[in-house]
């Protein structure tokens, strides 16, 4: 939500994991995927699958994601369908980068990091923080 | 009113323990905890389990000051509030979180001036005994700093 301004003048599709976020996006596009953690096996595949329904249902030209498995399988998953891809690592993350922000480098058009210790050549580049 | 939030994944029992030990020692009525699935219940002090994000906004609004995990969540929201809060992080050590990522947001936001922290449990009862005077002094605009928009706006049209 912190991001909005950067969308401006862009059509929007929020994907998030409970539906009750969706009054925060009035009358705004909001589709809703599982949320998993790494060690629910059966959980990720429904998951991924999820995400890939979506992103093949609204065929976006940017995907962006600030974190978490889901948004992973997003990044990855958009990324193979040809959509230029952002992932901005979480501001949880102060002193590495978490397990997703770590292994998506590759597939991050953009990859950046909010914590300025963390910017890496061939790495995270850091532009500022969601503060 | 002090709301204490633990956020909705995993219990915080020490946390929410030592706010309802203080609240009976110091005969404070004024507190509300969202406990999340905890074993510990408080004796002392109003509580419930989850809120739904509208409850959770609008429990925030009223308080006059938030006591909280050191999730990134909890701590942004009071800061965009302008609301004081003082945090206390969850260790793994303890199994109250699968790592120490608390601690490392903890130390961050308080080095940065912007959020108290409490260390451990006689740590929180102490701060709390100072939470009246705890003020905000800076609040947080509703979006991302201005640096990382431009980036991201720059990326989009490129």
């Amino acid at each position: 939500m912190r991001l909005r301004p950067a969308f401006e003048g862009h059509q929007v599709v929020y994907v998030t994991v409970s539906e009750t976020y969706r009054s925060h996006v009035p009358g705004e596009k909001l589709r809703v995927v599982p949320d998993v953690t790494r060690w629910d096996r059966v959980g990720l595949v429904k998951c991924a699958a999820r995400v890939l329904g979506v992103l093949v249902a609204e065929r976006p030209d940017v995907v962006i994601s600030t974190g978490a498995l889901p948004g992973f399988f997003g990044i990855v998953l958009g990324k193979s369908l040809g959509c230029r891809t952002i992932w901005v690592d979480s501001i949880a993350n102060v002193e590495e980068l978490s397990m997703s922000g770590a292994k998506v480098g590759p597939f991050a058009d953009l990859w950046l990091t909010q914590w300025r210790e963390l910017e890496r050549a061939g790495g995270p580049e850091y532009a500022g923080a969601i503060l | 009113m002090i709301f204490v939030t633990v956020g909705a994944q995993m219990p915080f029992d020490r946390m929410v323990k030592a706010v309802d030990e203080w609240a009976a020692a110091r005969k404070r009525a004024d507190v509300f905890a969202q406990i999340g699935p905890a074993d510990y219940v408080p004796r002392h002090v109003k509580w419930t389990r989850f809120l739904e994000p509208d409850d959770f906004l609008a429990r925030y609004r009223e308080a006059s000051v938030i006591v909280a995990h050191a999730g990134t969540g909890s701590i942004l929201q009071a800061l965009e509030l302008g609301k004081p809060i003082l945090v206390m992080p969850r260790r793994a050590a303890l199994r109250e979180t699968r790592n120490d990522h608390q601690v490392a947001t903890a130390e961050r936001f308080q080095s940065l001036g912007r959020v108290p922290v409490a260390w451990d449990a006689t740590d929180l009862a102490q701060a709390l005994d100072r939470i009246d005077g705890l003020s905000s002094e800076k609040t947080l605009g509703p979006y991302a700093s201005t640096q990382l928009i431009t980036r991201l706006r720059r990326f989009l049209d490129e």
